[in-house]
């Protein structure tokens, strides 16, 4: 099986998120930068999984400039057989599915996986553009990935329930939780990420969908009203009368 | 201009998401002197499709065959994308949960048309377009501005109080060609977690973390959820260890939700747990450690012992219930 699975570098989780330039840009200064943790955790340790089940390659993708190289390696640590990064700022979701979409038709993958969303821009959209540039079936948000020759078995989930669906290859799928175990790279894995190949191309020309014009941070909470632990009656009150919403 | 919104159903019934985005879709028909026509896909009644008037549908296409009673994003995407060009629409809403999020993006490329998916408010129309949507998981907003002729929003469930405001909708029902080809998945199976409340469209939540000590002690949360009507969520760790199933699992790097009110039980607060929980309306926050940083995030605190405040709070709730 040929694999690819798209990576994007994201801030840390603990990062605390602020704006300068009048809101309009995010605050780079002293964050640190992760593989998206549902591309990391799910998508690329499924893919290495089935990868040692059946034998083939895994390629990693991302769509960032120079300086996201590092986050690269980190994947190619973990044990991804190579990767390429389209030399490009990811600014709009259209776009870097474009270059992705650009770059797996000229190689043609039997897999794609996406994380299900970034945790950053919280879009979501990458796997399902992609899927349908190349005209493949997409499942989304799957929890389950098994493979029987090209036939793949998903468990995605749905509102209040699971789903069972099969498709074959070429598919594209975006992962998340129970799609795999987090792996930690070790020293070989760190060592060999050095050396291994990390490809460069240009990206292709594509007219922004989308653009932030503006960020905003959510309204501070005013102090909390405590409730004496004796008085639990005055917390359904409170939450009857005053908050409305029971 | 139209705006065409995708009414998602379930087993004939339309559900909670897809009244939010009727309504959604018909106020911003408004702003834009538009009307609002909704597209039903898969078998359902009449009766049904007539409740879509109701939160402000001018008209309900319906296309019911076979093949489209199980779900595929490419076959559903197709669907709306030819009603979108047939109707002229150029304005598309769906709900951003499991299914939008398959079908959105590739109505994206089919329409060639901006995409901003998750949004929390109704556009700002003055001038350009621009969308509210969270980013940074929960941690702050962004104002996208779409800037292709075709746009495409996709509505964050919980975002938009349901109210009716009586329209009459014509009921159209339209025929979509569809070959073998529109198809890529087949649905084997859709196994339903009976009786509960889906997390996302859950208006009330009572979640429990590691303060629990074990998953033998969640008996008085699905007893306090049960009296509340309210969905049951879980910090990560809790999940993690197989206390409660994955998908209860609510944060930065589980599901995100915006309930009216957020029970949090046990749950010290980390920065990635508030992340996917602080967009709730009302936030109760019951902890042992009165320095346990989700009382900063939090309306409501009771600074106490679970295993003595959770069974007090089911008495009187139920208490006020029977009042
Ligand atoms: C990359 C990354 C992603 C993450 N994503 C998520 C995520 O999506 N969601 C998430 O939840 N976490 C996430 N985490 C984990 C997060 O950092 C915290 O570790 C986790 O949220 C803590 O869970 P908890 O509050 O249940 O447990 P703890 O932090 O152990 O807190 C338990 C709390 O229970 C209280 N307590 C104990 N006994 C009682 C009692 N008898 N009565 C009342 N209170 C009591 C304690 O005072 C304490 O505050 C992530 C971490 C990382 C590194």
């Amino acid at each position: 099986m040929k694999i690819l699975v798209c990576i994007s570098q994201v801030p840390d989780t603990t990062t605390k998120i602020a704006f300068t330039d009048n809101n309009t840009k995010f605050e780079t200064n002293g964050v640190q930068f992760i593989v998206n943790p549902y591309d990391e955790w799910y998508a690329l340790v499924r893919a290495l999984e089935i990868k040692e089940a059946q034998g083939g390659t895994v390629t990693v993708i991302n769509v960032g400039p120079a300086s996201y190289e590092q986050t690269i390696r980190k994947a190619l640590a973990i044990g991804a057989d190579e990767a390429v990064r389209i030399d490009a700022e990811p600014s709009d979701a259209y776009y870097v599915a474009k270059q992705i979409a650009n770059y797996a038709e000229k190689e043609t993958f039997d897999i794609i996986l996406t994380g299900k969303e970034t945790i950053d821009y919280n879009g979501s959209v990458i796997g399902g553009m992609i899927a349908e540039l190349l005209n493949m079936s997409y499942v989304s948000m799957a929890s389950k990935l098994d493979m029987n020759g090209e036939v793949a078995t998903f468990e995605r989930e749905i509102e209040g329930g699971k789903e069972i669906v099969e498709t074959k290859v070429p598919f594209v799928a975006s992962a998340q939780k129970g799609m795999a175990e987090q792996r930690i790279p070790n020293m070989r894995g760190i060592m060999q990420a050095r050396t291994k190949p990390l490809k460069v191309e240009a990206p292709i020309d594509v007219s922004l969908h989308t653009a932030v014009v503006s960020y905003e941070l959510p309204a501070p909470k005013g102090d909390v009203k405590l409730v004496d632990a004796d008085n639990v009656k005055e917390l359904v009150d409170l939450l009857h009368n005053e908050a409305k919403v029971i | 201009m139209k705006v065409l919104v995708y009414a998602e159903s379930t087993e004939g019934k339309f559900k909670k998401s897809s009244y939010e985005t009727i309504l959604y879709a018909s106020k911003l028909a408004k702003k834009v002197s538009g009307e609002t026509i909704a597209v039903s896909i898969g078998n359902v009644s009449d009766e049904q499709l007539n409740t879509l008037g109701k939160y402000g549908a001018n008209k309900v296409l319906k296309v019911s065959e076979d093949r489209l009673n199980s779900f595929d994003s490419k076959a559903y995407s197709k669907v709306i994308a030819e009603l979108a060009k047939s109707e002229g629409a150029n304005i598309i809403v769906l709900s951003h949960n499991y299914n939008g999020k398959a079908i959105a993006p590739r109505l994206s490329v089919k329409l060639d048309a901006g995409l901003v998916s998750g949004a929390v408010e109704l556009p700002n129309t003055d001038g350009s377009f621009k969308v509210k949507k969270g980013v940074f998981s929960g941690k702050a907003f962004a104002h996208y501005e779409i800037k292709s002729e075709n746009k495409i929003i996709s509505l964050m469930p919980n975002s938009i109080a349901l109210e009716e405001n009586n329209v009459t909708a014509e009921i159209v029902q339209s025929n979509i060609d569809l070959s073998d080809q529109d198809f890529g998945v087949q649905v084997k199976e859709v196994k339903k977690s009976s009786g509960k409340i889906p997390l996302t469209e859950a208006e009330l939540v009572v979640s429990g973390g590691r303060g629990l000590k074990g998953p033998e002690n969640w008996g008085m949360v699905e007893e306090l959820a049960e009296v509340l009507g309210a969905g049951t969520a879980s910090s990560r760790p809790v999940a993690d260890m197989g206390w409660r199933p994955h998908e209860e699992h609510v944060g930065q790097t589980g599901t995100a939700i915006r309930p009216n009110l957020y029970i949090a039980i046990g749950i010290s607060g980390a920065i990635q747990h508030l992340a996917g929980v602080n967009g709730s309306k009302t936030i109760v926050v019951i902890n042992k450690d009165p320095e346990a940083p989700f009382f900063k995030a939090a309306d409501y605190g009771i600074v106490g012992d679970a295993f003595e405040v959770v069974p007090k709070l089911t008495e009187a709730i139920k208490e006020l219930k029977a009042s």
